[in-house]
């Protein structure tokens, strides 16, 4: 899907620049003035459902750092968050799994500034512990005899399934096209699928009832995570701390430890 | 039958009434609104919708027929038959109805999938695996449809005189004739609003069936399933397509509650 | 074939202990108030209801024997049952439902659907074979729910209230009707009701039953000349007061005395009859022997005559006629005296 990478490496190219140059400097300045200030009120989070166990963690961090501050999040598809925020839900940041989704809510005029990339996930092949099928490679993902899953072309983790099956010129036959992530790994955790192409996060968050196998070649597709402070948001400066926080060190360590590549 | 027998409905009736029809309407009216006209008769005669619009007519109306074999036996038991425990097996039948479609999924993996307790026998002994085939979308469609009509056909029996089947025993039938020629027709109307209900309600089903039976175009992907990933990229199309399946589904129905329904009621 | 039935069985807080014959042709009716178990025996007759205890049998065959463990259940039975409200199928026509009980018993269709044509012709509805039966009146669905019953040539019928749910006027008819095809029947017959008239109109012999035992069994005349129970008495019409004889004087339980006609002694029955007791405004000159001070508790209208309830040393009931109901200038709360001839008045033993 050539659509997917012509809007992402610009983009991906862009922030890059962003993370060496002056921007940057100017962001630090506002984390380090922000978190000295008491913040208070109640901070929206609609987030990229990958991203629960660490934006959890990193909330209860900035609620420990502002006691008068409650930070709620919403964690969902990235598509129906865009189509939330889109429909005037009250919320302060987004955090979306891919550059699409966050183009809803930036072409609407929604967001306040430029959204930042802090994290990208890329695919892993997820088999059920022990691997029965003995699932090695993406060309297993051609062979008919066993119960596939890949995620459906119309989200994130199917488009970037058929950038990587084309890098490889593989044609896959999978059994189903899951609505998201989270299904495909159902079906790996109950053994009902031999392997799923899903991200190495969610194989990572699934435990030991699932196993990842690296693909050769998953770069073909990284996943790139954006995240905007919302220009309708009610607590402003509460969302320019948490974005600020994501972009940290330690908001970055807390990602690279659930499987996320960063920056 | 009195045609006209009040003229006027009371108020605090009316006003409810009114407000439930625009509750129920309302949101209809929305997709209608937002709908682009334009962009039904292509998706109509487009080949992918096709597929998933009569995947789901037929599999919803195997479910039904499923539901019916299956369903008015068990209605019949849990209305007639005074075997213990029957008010918890009453409570087991509508189970399916407060369970969650995806975890009613889940479910069925543990039973019928390829690790489960009969689908792993099925798969040694037959060769049979049940999940991401058509066959699953109707089995995830039944179980989550069923209890409808169970309930529906399990109250116009009792509320069937039953006195009607001590008459046919009278006269030399045995409980299979009587059910088949008095019990049955006697709650023929009820039987069809139940398998209106089932079918409607599987028509519909998304959950389970996305669970057990997966996503794939042409075996498992039906019109719901179509309508939720086009929501991903593109509203207007889901908004279209859901709005085929329910031209569709309404067209179908009031074709049947000429042709049939209406007969049983007389 | 003659159906003997000796039944046991408990129906809520009553116990049905019944003991009948019907012979071949015979019709019997049981005569009782609501909730005797009148109805239950009659399921339990017609292999509805096991019974707890007894045997049913017609003839040679077992229906029910509770001790050998015998239960031919409804279907196995050859009878026939006219039911209370009829319950003709609403789904089926006419035809169909007299012919449904041929059909289940392995008759083609066609051959079922003419014999049922054949009964409708006879008891008169030939033309509504095609109608449903919830178009039909209440006399014309007694006539097919007859036929749909009597068209398998039955051992036994059975007929639960056949007239009851009908206007006074079409029970008439139908009445005299049932009658005759009663009298062409050849099976033994059990008629339940509540109706002593249908009894003492249809029936060879009656049985009474009260809480689920018979009171009473006779033919219909027997049974009204010589009412045992208040109940049985009241629903003859008469006044039934129980008694010691001497000589031909009664020495009422309740109190007074009642010349006879004949010479009795010990306990007896005194039945009056409505119709043979006379009302004055004042003590009769002359000297009937029966004379008693009375006052009228009610007063209901019977086609030209007039039913009094009288309350007094003796409570009689007494008809007497609208025109001399008026002369007499009778309201309830009067004091009338109430006279009988001697020769008017039945005693039989208790």
């Amino acid at each position: 899907m050539p659509r997917c990478t012509q809007v992402v490496l610009p983009l991906a190219a862009a922030l890059v620049l962003a993370g060496c140059g002056g921007p940057s400097d100017d962001a630090a300045g506002t984390t380090a003035s922000t978190r000295g200030a008491e913040l208070d009120g109640t901070l929206t989070v609609f987030a990229a459902a990958s991203l629960t166990d660490v934006f959890t963690e990193l909330g209860e961090q900035l609620e420990q750092e502002n006691p008068a501050l409650d930070v709620r999040f919403n964690f969902a598809g990235s598509s129906a968050l865009a189509t939330q925020i889109s429909q005037g839900a009250p919320a302060d940041v987004f955090a979306s799994a891919d550059e699409p989704q966050m183009a809803v809510v930036t072409d609407a005029g929604l967001a306040e500034g430029d959204p930042a990339v802090f994290a990208s996930n890329v695919l892993q092949i997820a088999v059920p512990a022990g691997n029965p099928a003995e699932v090695g490679r993406l060309a297993d993902f051609a062979r008919e005899e066993l119960a596939l899953a890949i995620c459906a072309p119309q989200v994130p983790c199917g488009a970037a399934a058929e950038d990587v099956f084309a890098a490889a010129g593989v044609t896959p036959r999978p059994d189903t096209l899951e609505e998201d992530v989270r299904a495909a790994l159902t079906k790996v955790e109950l053994g009902e699928v031999d392997a799923a192409l899903v991200y190495t996060t969610d194989v990572t968050a699934a435990g030991d009832a699932v196993e990842g196998v690296d693909v050769p070649g998953a770069e073909q597709a990284v996943n790139e995570y954006p995240i905007a402070v919302l220009a309708e948001g009610p607590n402003p400066e509460a969302a320019a701390a948490f974005v600020d926080l994501v972009r940290s060190e330690e908001g970055q360590q807390a990602l690279a430890d659930a499987g996320f590549r960063i920056p | 039958m009195s045609r006209s027998r009040e003229p006027g409905v009371p108020v605090p009736l009316l006003v409810p009434a009114v407000l439930a029809v625009a509750f129920l309407v309302l949101p209809l009216v929305g997709l209608v609104v937002r709908a682009p006209w334009g962009e039904l008769w292509p998706q109509l005669t487009s080949p992918a919708v096709g597929e998933a619009l009569r995947l789901s007519l037929v599999s919803a109306t195997a479910a039904t027929a499923l539901s019916l074999v299956l369903g008015v036996p068990l209605a019949w038991v849990l209305a007639r038959s005074r075997a213990r425990g029957r008010s918890v097996l009453r409570a087991l039948v509508t189970v399916p109805l407060v369970l969650p479609p995806v975890v009613g999924g889940v479910a069925l993996f543990l039973v019928l999938g390829r690790q489960g307790i009969v689908g792993r026998w099925l798969d040694q002994a037959f060769d049979v695996t049940i999940p991401f085939t058509t066959t699953a979308v109707v089995i995830a469609e039944t179980f989550v449809a069923m209890p409808f009509l169970v309930i529906s056909v399990e109250g116009a029996l009792r509320a069937a005189d039953a006195r009607f089947e001590d008459a046919a025993a009278t006269l030399g039938a045995d409980r299979w004739t009587t059910f088949r020629r008095v019990t049955l027709p006697l709650v023929a109307p009820g039987v069809a609003a139940g398998a209106v209900l089932c079918w409607a309600r599987a028509l519909g089903e998304f959950g389970a069936t996305i669970t057990f039976a997966g996503n794939f175009p042409g075996t498992t992907q039906t019109m719901p399933l179509a309508v939720y990933l086009a929501l991903q990229q593109d509203p207007e199309t889901a908004i279209v397509l859901s709005l085929v399946l329910l031209v569709v589904s309404v067209a179908t129905l009031l074709l049947l509650r000429d042709r049939w329904l209406t007969r049983g009621v007389r | 074939m003659t159906l003997s039935a000796d039944v046991r069985v408990a129906c809520g807080p009553l116990t049905v202990d019944l003991d009948l014959e019907v012979a071949d042709g015979e019709v019997l009716a049981v005569l009782g108030p609501n909730g005797a178990g009148k109805s239950t025996l009659l399921r339990v007759v017609a292999g509805l209801l096991p019974p707890d205890g007894g045997r049913v049998a017609v003839g040679a065959e077992v229906w029910d024997d509770v001790a050998a463990g015998v239960h031919v259940p409804a279907h196995g039975r050859r009878l026939g049952m006219v039911f209370q409200d009829h319950l003709l199928f609403p789904h089926l026509s006419v035809t169909d439902n007299v012919a449904f009980g041929l059909r289940t018993r392995g008759t083609r269709t066609s051959d079922a659907r003419r014999a049922a044509a054949a009964w409708l012709a006879r008891v008169g509805i030939a033309d509504l074979g095609d109608r449903r039966p919830g178009r039909l009146s209440g006399g014309q669905a007694q006539r097919a729910a007859l036929a749909r019953a009597l068209v398998g040539e039955p051992a036994v019928l059975l007929l639960d209230e056949p007239l009851s749910a009908l206007d006074a006027r079409t029970r008439l008819t139908v009445r005299a009707e049932l009658r005759r095809h009663l009298a062409e029947y050849a099976g033994s017959t059990v008629l339940v009701t509540h109706d002593p008239i249908d009894a003492m109109a249809l029936a060879d012999r009656v049985v009474v039953v009260e809480e689920g035992r018979v009171v009473q069994a006779g033919t219909p005349a027997d049974v009204s000349r010589h009412p045992r129970t208040d109940y049985v008495a009241r629903l003859v019409g008469l006044a039934l007061l129980p008694g010691t004889g001497e000589g031909t004087t009664v020495r009422l339980d309740g109190g007074g005395r009642v010349a006879v006609a004949e010479e009795t002694a010990g306990p007896v029955f005194v039945a009056v009859r409505p119709g043979s007791v006379a009302l004055y405004p004042a003590r009769p000159a002359g000297s009937p022997r029966n004379v008693w001070p009375a006052r009228l508790v009610s007063a209901t209208p019977h086609g030209s005559t007039v039913r009094c309830e009288l309350d007094g040393e003796v409570p009689l009931v007494a008809d007497v006629t609208e025109a001399a109901y008026a002369e007499l200038g009778l309201a309830p709360g009067a004091a009338v005296w109430a006279a009988v001839k001697a020769s008017e008045v039945a005693v039989y033993d208790r």
